[in-house]
């Protein structure tokens, strides 16, 4: 049962490009970063692991403290740690900025 | 006035009861051997109900042969023994315990046995003298839990009883000196009987009897893992340990654990380490199992001595040919000691890299999860500030402290983990699981790898704590939070505080330590593949079975 998750983070700004980071495989996530002519970052999780809502908002919400851009954000998730996710997020701005 | 005999017989009744031991078994003995089928019948007619029984459950070989066998005693005949063990790490030693043959043990890990000894508790059907470190055990030994049986295991005997270890020569001949020297008996399974040794490492008066085992003993490649399975998180974390632990304090010898993010330093220091330059400066002498994630760094010159507790299986051609890097025999094969391995941990070693699957605010460290006893191995040993030592290095001094005149060194003790485990549960917690588990399961103290206090350094993928630098309590707290990620004990973390203990160097994030997170990738490891490590070893070092996908 997949569940979707979405995280809304006020202001920030513009990134400069898309890009695409991680891969499809247990323990890891999958993740795609676009500009957005919003003033604010969206995030989409899609993940089967249920339950880590809490932990999942935290992870973002110390992103954004470090990073405060306006983006979309899509993750597909598949059982990765927070550590996983944390660098994954940090290895796409680095991508796109 | 007493006869010179009859004093003699006084002080000689351990000799005389080991005599008559034998006497009981003697139908079953010729020239110092028996035969396997005899192998119960045997151990009924020499043992005594109450008898402490040193069985050798080493972390790697196992005497499984006496294992098994003493499992199928009869237990009318012979219950009530008090078992001692390392590693209760067999289905059969719990066996033991569900059969009425043995009632008490005294031990240090039981990993895979884990559940069944918790479920053992519970059902008291085993009593535990205590949980040791392998040290503590061994010390034992020759104190106050002196076997007056031991069932040990080789490679092979000659006719005269010497043994060959081979590579894993492990703690038996600590288990055969405090046995035979004690007038205990030393019963040897042996995989093979010849006459020309490759080297002997047991000498044969100290075994009083031999047997053929039905198949060679078992054991596992415990510190084997595969490149393939080391993760960019774990790249990271070992960046971070080389960065700002190794280099920082100048680490040159050392031991660290077994799991993937060691393998990851191990296979970091020929590419990102030695982009730092530092060969030859860090991390070159090591009490350390013959891991192969090591191949690498020995190939490219980083290392100069490691001393082992045990072997590794498949390294055994790659360690005889790199005699001038291992400690080997004339035979050119390894010479493990686990006792002499634990010790230079503990005394000749500046820092140890562990993990752990809880760590409390105050650092303190258990691998005990509720429903598990699982011990504690070498870890507390080779983890610990050994007050007891006095010899100066340029870590030690540097890690000092105290007042102008009197001043002490200090290890550097690390824990090294991830936030959260695979499962998504928290490493940091409020509470440790051991202060329930030892209420649970009758212990006098909780069950805890690595007190707080000898905790040095804590890093995770977020950053190191530098928890000897902290001026107080308050501050090591916050340090710890500050590196918990979004753990319970993470989310305690104050922005101001945290921005603060960077300055003064109690924390460190990545980027403080010149560690680009983005940087954290498997291409850095020297092998990707268990392929990659035998093409370093130049087609010496032979992976079981299991781990060959070509």
């Amino acid at each position: 049962m997949i569940e979707t998750l979405e995280i809304v983070n006020q202001g920030g700004a513009p990134i400069a490009r898309r890009a695409h980071i991680g891969v499809v495989a247990s323990g890891n996530c999958e993740l795609l970063i676009e500009p957005t002519s919003e003033p604010f970052a969206t995030v989409r999780i899609r993940t089967s692991v249920r339950g880590y809502e809490d932990a999942w908002r935290a992870v973002v919400a110390r992103f954004f403290e470090r990073h405060p851009i306006a983006a979309r954000i899509e993750i597909d998730d598949f059982g990765a740690t927070p550590a996983v996710v944390a660098l994954r997020l940090e290895q796409a701005i680095e991508d796109a900025t | 006035m007493i006869s010179e005999s009859a004093s003699a017989d006084r002080w000689t009744q351990r000799r005389t009861r080991k005599a008559a031991r034998l006497a009981r078994a003697a139908r079953y003995i010729r020239d110092g051997r028996f035969a396997a089928v005899d192998a119960v019948a045997l151990l009924e007619a020499i043992l005594e109900p109450g008898d402490r029984v040193c069985v050798e459950g080493n972390n790697q070989k196992q005497a499984d042969f006496l294992s098994r066998s003493l499992a199928r005693v009869d237990a009318q005949k012979i219950h009530d023994l008090h078992l001692l063990i390392s590693v209760l790490g067999r289905p059969e030693h719990i066996d033991l315990f569900e059969r009425g043959i043995a009632k008490r043990v005294d031990f240090s890990f039981s990993g895979p046995q884990s559940l069944r000894l918790a479920q053992l508790v519970a059902d008291r059907k085993v009593q535990i003298g205590a949980i040791h470190t392998y040290l503590e055990l061994f010390a034992r030994y020759f104190v106050d839990l002196t076997p007056q049986i031991a069932l040990v295991t080789a490679d092979a005997a000659d006719s005269a009883g010497n043994l060959y270890t081979g590579a894993n020569t492990e703690e038996t001949p600590t288990i055969v000196e405090a046995t035979a020297f004690r007038d205990g008996i030393v019963i040897a399974q042996v995989n093979e009987l010849r006459d020309d040794l490759p080297r002997v490492d047991i000498p044969g008066s100290w075994i009083d009897l031999v047997v053929l085992a039905d198949r060679p003993y078992a054991i596992e490649p415990l510190f084997t893992r595969d490149p393939e399975q080391i993760d960019d998180v774990q790249v990271l974390m070992a960046m971070l340990v080389i960065r700002g632990v190794y280099e920082k304090h100048q680490i040159a010898r050392l031991n660290h654990g077994i799991g993937f993010d060691t393998a990851a330093i191990e296979l970091l220091l020929p590419t990102y380490g030695e982009s730092l330059g530092l060969r030859g400066k860090i991390c070159t002498h090591w009490a350390l199992n013959p891991h192969p994630t090591l191949i690498p760094a020995i190939e490219r010159g980083w290392v100069e001595s490691v001393h082992c507790f045990g072997g590794e299986l498949g390294m055994e051609r790659y360690v005889a040919a790199r005699s001038d890097i291992f400690f080997t025999g004339r035979d050119g094969s390894l010479r493990s000691n686990r006792a002499i391995a634990q010790t230079a941990g503990m005394y000749a070693n500046d820092c140890f890299v562990g993990s752990t699957l809880q760590i409390d605010r105050d650092a303190n460290s258990s691998t005990a999860t509720l429903g598990r006893i699982a011990g504690f191995g070498g870890a507390p040993n080779l983890g610990s500030d050994p007050h007891g030592r006095r010899h100066p290095s340029p870590t030690w001094l540097e890690m000092a402290s105290g007042d102008a005149e009197i001043r002490r060194g200090r290890k550097v003790v690390v824990q090294l983990v991830e936030t959260f485990r695979e499962s998504g549960v928290p490493t940091f917690v409020e509470r440790l699981d051991a202060i329930d588990l030892a209420r649970a399961a009758n212990l006098d103290l909780p069950p805890v790898m690595i007190y707080g206090e000898d905790v040095t350094h804590v890093v995770t993928e977020e950053g190191i704590a530098y928890l000897y630098k902290a001026e107080n309590v308050d501050d090591r707290r916050a340090a710890l939070a500050a590196i918990a990620g979004v753990t319970p004990v993470g989310m305690l973390r104050d922005a101001e505080r945290t921005a603060a203990l960077r300055r003064s160097g109690v924390v460190a994030y990545p980027e403080d330590l010149g560690v680009r997170r983005t940087a954290a990738s498997r291409s850095l490891l020297a092998a990707r593949t268990m392929r990659d490590l035998v093409e370093w070893s130049v087609g010496l070092y032979e992976p079981p079975a299991r781990y060959r996908s070509w």
